[in-house]
């Protein structure tokens, strides 16, 4: 800190400047597409359309969302987003802490090999097609569980647990539990998991917005409608365009006309609607997200 | 020695219960990630699913020459190693200049809505981002085309002229990661120690020396890990967002193997020679990634392993 007590001089005051020209330029490139889909969301379709709304909502409107709002599908994907994201993490955390735990055990006799096992996955698999069949053999196609269990843990999340259990519990807390006569499970039940408050949040989040924002899966194991999560849905309004006549309105000649320019509107709602969740834990949770990457960075 | 093995039983025997904790993750691995490996054997049968993985008939490497023999195979692999290099060669540099830039900014609220914001991005789905993109850039009414009409440029139809689609498809990856991408160089550069950059500033050190002989050399070893890392993932490039990006105007550069091994082998059913392609794939994957590593290895002595 002695070190900016000194004057800065003339040419490290130019290099400031520009520097700080240039982030504010950055800044401006990031968040003005955020805005503009926000603005977007509430302004008259026509004037979105036609580019005289450029950053404030132009004709106030929540036409929108209403509609989106009264769309049974978004509902549904809604529930079953939600459905899948808490199940989905809780099975996560059942499967990542305990074994990222027993890895981080000096004394479990065998934590090489299971290490390896995992830590190969990363860089192999056996592809698309092999687990599909997969799937398909066991019977999950078209059952919501093809989105859960395929999914079950992350190798690099089981690393930075693991790591995080070797770095903040005390190998003489282990050690002097064992003399109490603790058991692992008491141990792992009654001392560890209180002090990992930090790690369950960082991998509940990562989980979490994994299964949030999941597509795929769903899009090679699911035909039943009934279980489609939101960014299935989501993908047939943005990316197919298939707006559809509940959220279009009537199919009089007038309303035809209209069905672009509502498309336009119901687009940038859906794409706030589907967000908002994350953006609104974002704020509190970003610390920990950092705070996650980099206990995974520090050690592999 | 035999003590020693005796001892070793012993310890697992004691802690016996580490084996229920682990069990679950083993039983996970061994079958949706080891089960799939021995299934890969399809690429060398002709699979009939009513006969097994292991009841198909044998054809040899068949579906590997039919690949490499197809006229769409040199198309496919110009097109997975241009987007992929295309993203490392602006993907990978960013980061760091961000990084490097905003470790020069000592106010603290300016520091931290730049992060807060560049960040947030990350956050959101392939499939928000993939209708983002193409809201944004249609050609009638997407706000990229409005704002090139007012140098009297356009309007370009980008999601349906093949030559747009690679530029596109990195520009949004950058838009979108390269905030994040900052987090781990941010960290390292926490941790050169102050007493460098004070002794620089007493002999005189502008901050562009500073920035260029002490924060670019300590972030060298991240670097190379995380290039080595994005290497082994080369031609696996974001497939999800390319295949929701892609339309049959632009497939001329879009299709990718992995769009490909989908589209062949979920639509078209066709088991055996999609896995063919997508076990070429893994391998020169894993080949890419060795040989970074060997490489690295001898030139920096850092390695993955």
């Amino acid at each position: 800190m002695t070190g900016t007590k000194i004057k800065e001089n003339f040419q490290d005051q130019i290099f400031l400047t520009f520097n700080r020209i240039v982030l504010c330029f950055v800044l401006l490139i990031v968040a003005y597409p955020l805005m503009y889909i926000v603005s977007a969301s509430v302004s008259n379709p026509a004037a979105v359309n036609s580019g005289a709304m450029w950053l404030l909502p132009v004709d106030f409107t929540l036409e929108g969302y209403e509609r989106v709002f009264g769309d049974s599908r978004i509902w549904r994907g809604y529930r079953n987003t939600l459905f899948y994201t808490v199940v989905g993490t809780l099975i996560n955390l059942a499967v990542t802490l305990p074994a990222a735990y027993a890895m981080a055990r000096k004394d479990f006799v065998g934590r090489n090999f299971f290490m390896a096992m995992f830590v190969i996955t990363m860089f192999f698999s056996g592809g698309l097609i092999p687990t599909y069949l997969l799937v398909k053999s066991l019977g999950l196609v078209n059952s919501p569980w093809a989105l859960l269990l395929p999914n079950a843990a992350a190798v690099w999340n089981i690393i930075i647990c693991r790591t995080f259990f070797q770095v903040t519990i005390p190998q003489e807390l282990e050690e002097a539990a064992k003399m109490d006569g603790c058991s692992v499970t008491k141990m792992f039940f009654k001392i560890v998991l209180p002090l990992s408050a930090p790690i369950i949040a960082v991998m509940a989040l990562f989980y979490g917005v994994g299964h949030w924002n999941s597509y795929f899966n769903a899009l090679i194991y699911l035909t039943d409608r009934e279980w489609f999560p939101l960014q299935l849905v989501l993908r047939q309004i943005l990316v197919l365009q298939e707006i559809g006549s509940e959220l279009s309105g009537a199919v009089n000649g007038e309303a035809a006309a209209n069905k672009e320019q509502i498309a336009a509107i119901i687009k940038y709602a859906v794409i706030i609607i589907a967000t908002l969740p994350i953006i609104v834990i974002y704020p509190f949770m970003q610390r920990f997200f950092v705070k996650g990457v980099m206990i995974g960075s520090i050690k592999g | 020695m035999k003590q020693n093995r005796q001892s070793q039983w012993k310890k697992a025997l004691q802690t016996w219960q580490l084996y229920i904790f682990i069990l679950p993750a083993f039983l996970y691995f061994l079958i949706f990630h080891y089960f799939p490996m021995y299934g890969v054997l399809i690429a060398f049968k002709n699979y009939v699913p009513t006969m097994g993985v292991w009841g198909s008939e044998w054809v040899g490497f068949q579906h590997f020459t039919d690949f490499f023999d197809s006229y769409y195979f040199w198309d496919l692999i110009r097109n997975t190693l241009g987007i992929s290099l295309y993203s490392l060669a602006l993907g990978f540099p960013l980061p760091i200049l961000l990084a490097l830039s905003l470790n020069e900014v000592k106010d603290s609220i300016f520091k931290r809505t730049v992060q807060t914001v560049t960040y947030a991005p990350h956050f959101i789905s392939v499939v928000v981002m993939s209708g983002m993109i193409i809201a944004f850039l249609s050609p009638s009414t997407g706000m990229v085309n409005h704002f090139l009409g007012l140098f009297g440029i356009g309007p370009i139809s980008f999601m349906t002229e093949p030559g747009w689609f690679k530029t596109v498809f990195v520009m949004s990856d950058v838009w979108q990661n390269t905030g994040w991408g900052t987090i781990i160089y941010l960290a390292a550069l926490a941790g050169v120690d102050p007493q460098r950059h004070e002794a620089a500033i007493v002999d005189g050190a502008t901050r562009l020396q500073r920035i260029w002989y002490i924060n670019i050399p300590a972030l060298i070893p991240t670097m190379i890990i995380l290039l080595i890392l994005n290497t082994g993932n080369l031609l696996a490039v974001g497939f999800e967002k390319i295949l929701l990006l892609q339309n049959s105007l632009n497939m001329e550069s879009s299709d990718v193997i992995a769009t490909f091994v989908y589209r062949v082998g979920l639509l078209d059913a066709q088991y055996s020679f999609s896995a063919a392609v997508g076990l070429f794939n893994a391998l020169i994957n894993a080949a890419l990634l060795i040989a970074v590593n060997q490489i690295s290895k001898k030139v920096s002595e850092t390695s993955l392993w």
